[in-house]
């Protein structure tokens, strides 16, 4: 898995792999981790498999920021938009008789298609001007949805069909469906991006005008990336709706999941795997510490991702790795200077 | 007569976008950077002219001449330091930079002033409306907006047509690097266009206190607004962004009219189809775009 042209072992020629240490570490780790965290509803207490619960929406969404703007370069403030339409989605396919549970794909897939068309007005936009768009159309969704009353309107309705369940139950399944979820976002992010597309978006994100004359088709790289991040946030917004099962306009459409999900990224490290999970432990920490103080943890997170993107832009494990030449989830590949 | 009047009140509200959106434009035609606090400084203002200026014995009504002035020279510190600094790094930084300082400044100001409304108290002017016909009230307070964003707009125009640093800035907008092999200081320069969008936004600020009530929130909503504004009427032209609020405000206040949940829905409906069918705006160049 690491080392890449064969002839590399040949004395004096300079090595490519994709990460300085061995994956077996990694590998074994992850493992580890992944039972864990199985587990955890049956190891920790309620109350901590629902802080944990909403980690994992938080890295979710993260994780599709990053891929937005730390691959593709489209900085998005409206992601919240697909976080709604995912919950909303999810509550439809329920109140149409559908167990909660199976609706996530299918919400996310809704999320996916609707995703499509919506690009086609926003690409015409760039920059700024397409992050205010995006804006416009998360604004425009919430208005659409609040005004169906078979979906409870602007007041909001309780999801269905969970009541069946025992609230213990209730919260086992939800744990798993939440992490399950985290899970195969962030390995999906990982394998698309050491796939050819991976390379494609790195390609475009050093020298797009390079990368265009080398026939990639920039365009619709990016359409393609909008939409797996438009579907993850909606598995996002499904996951969100069954953990927190009344369903209101103005919760699952917040702003203020944009904001979390870009200082996440960006404090924890644009650009790279690991850097959403860590940016998303650090506002835990910092959210749980502060709680009794309002908004405050979101103004200490909000001035701290400033600071880091004017002094710091690849972030805390961005600046770690350059330090130690370290990776846990490599993407790229590392050129070693024979001795 | 009806239908008159929702062009009317839609005009009327139109002049206050476009008074919101010229330093929005003008910042991202010199600049080339989207601030997205834009709306939140309009808040600050307005809190700065309730809570603040009652402190120096001038009432709120006047209370513009002091914020206004204060506020450029804001814009100015703001753009030598914090967005300089991001534009030399790249335009993605700045979009980074204004959105945290745009959320830092709402929770800032939900924790010191509450999420309670505020207006800037105007006294009994507030409530007085010219009555031409049986159903038109055209009140007073928003006409004078509507008669301040016009002036502002001219105001500006006229600037940047007539004067030398106004040349200057239509040159630093035109080619940055050609401008400054003539000598001029892109840097200054970029320092006066963010002074004169400050200095606008306040004003707007200020007035929407006067027309209605502000919150913590009210920023981004109005941001929204003056970026459709700004589309709707073609990037890059100042007129266009007075047709192009007019426009959407007239759209939104037709929304109101079948029913007042449509009234946003209306003015997004409205940008999002200019954006299909004329994405350079109704009087913008195509150049603008991407």
């Amino acid at each position: 898995m690491s080392i890449v042209t064969p002839g590399a072992k040949q004395h004096g020629a300079p090595s490519v792999r994709r990460s300085s240490t061995s994956p077996i570490y990694t590998l074994v780790g992850a493992l580890v981790l992944v039972i864990l965290l199985t587990m955890a509803p049956w190891i920790v207490p309620a109350q901590a498999s629902s802080t944990l619960m909403n980690f994992f929406i938080l890295v979710i969404m993260a994780t599709m920021w990053n891929l937005l703007a730390g691959y593709a370069g489209m900085v998005s403030i409206g992601q919240q938009a697909f976080i709604g339409l995912g919950a909303y989605a999810t509550l439809y396919f329920a109140l149409k008789g559908v167990n909660p549970f199976v609706t996530i794909p299918l919400s996310t897939l809704t999320c996916a298609v609707i995703a499509v068309p919506v690009t086609f007005l926003l690409f015409r936009l760039r920059g700024g001007y397409f992050a205010i768009a995006t804006w416009v159309v998360s604004d425009t969704a919430l208005l659409i949805i609040g005004a169906i009353p078979f979906l409870g309107g602007g007041t909001g309705k309780l999801m269905p069909g969970l009541q069946s369940l025992s609230p213990a139950q209730t919260a086992h399944y939800s744990y798993l469906a939440t992490w399950i979820v985290a899970l195969v976002v962030v390995t999906g992010t990982y394998l698309l991006l050491r796939s050819r597309l991976g390379l494609v978006l790195a390609s475009i994100r050093d020298n797009e005008v390079a990368a265009r004359s080398a026939g990639v088709n920039v365009q619709s790289a990016r359409r393609l990336i909008f939409v797996i991040a438009a579907a993850g946030c909606g598995a996002a917004g499904a996951v969100l709706a069954i953990s927190q099962p009344f369903i209101q306009p103005l919760s699952v459409f917040n702003i203020q999941w944009a904001a979390e999900m870009l200082f996440v990224s960006m404090i924890g490290g644009l650009g790279t795997i690991e850097g959403p999970i860590i940016g998303s432990i650090l506002y835990f920490v910092l959210q749980q510490t502060l709680q009794q103080y309002g908004a405050w943890y979101l103004i200490i997170f909000g001035s701290l991702a400033v600071v880091v993107a004017l002094w710091q832009p690849r972030g805390l494990w961005g600046a770690f790795r350059e330090r130690f030449h370290g990776e846990l989830l490599p993407v790229g590949y590392w050129l070693r200077e024979p001795k | 007569m009806i239908w008159l009047n929702v062009v009317i009140q839609g005009v009327l509200i139109g002049g206050f976008y476009a008074l919101f959106a010229c330093g929005l434009s003008l910042m991202f035609g010199v600049l080339k950077v989207i601030n997205l606090a834009h709306g939140d400084i309009a808040v600050v203002a307005g809190y700065v002219a309730v809570f603040l200026t009652p402190h120096l014995h001038i009432p709120e009504v006047w209370s513009f001449l002091v914020v206004v002035p204060i506020f450029g020279l804001v814009g100015y510190v703001v753009q030598r330091t914090l967005i300089q600094k991001s534009i030399d790094r790249d335009p993605f930084t700045t979009l980074l930079v204004t959105f945290g300082l745009s959320v830092v400044i709402e929770n800032l100001l939900l924790e010191i002033y509450s999420a309670n409304g505020q207006s800037v108290n105007i006294g009994d002017l507030i409530a007085k409306s010219w009555h031409p016909a049986s159903i038109i009230y055209v009140s007073y307070v928003s006409l004078g907006v509507l008669a301040v964003a016009v002036a502002v707009l001219g105001l500006l125009q006229l600037f940047l047509s007539r004067t030398g640093t106004g040349r200057l800035i239509r040159a630093v907008a035109d080619d940055r690097e050609a401008a400054q092999l003539s000598g001029a200081n892109y840097r200054h320069i970029f320092g006066i266009a963010a002074a004169i969008a400050f200095a606008t936004v306040a004003l707007a600020g200020i007035a929407y206190g006067m027309m209605t009530q502000f919150a913590p929130t009210s920023g981004g909503v109005n941001l929204l607004f003056a970026f459709e504004a700004v589309v709707i009427g073609g990037i890059g032209s100042l007129w266009g962004t007075l047709i192009g609020g007019i426009a959407l405000g007239v759209a939104q206040q037709f929304g109101a009219h079948f029913n007042p949940e449509y009234q946003i829905l209306a003015g997004n409906v409205l940008f999002l189809v200019v954006l299909a069918i004329r994405p350079q705006g109704l009087f913008g160049r195509r150049t603008a775009l991407a």
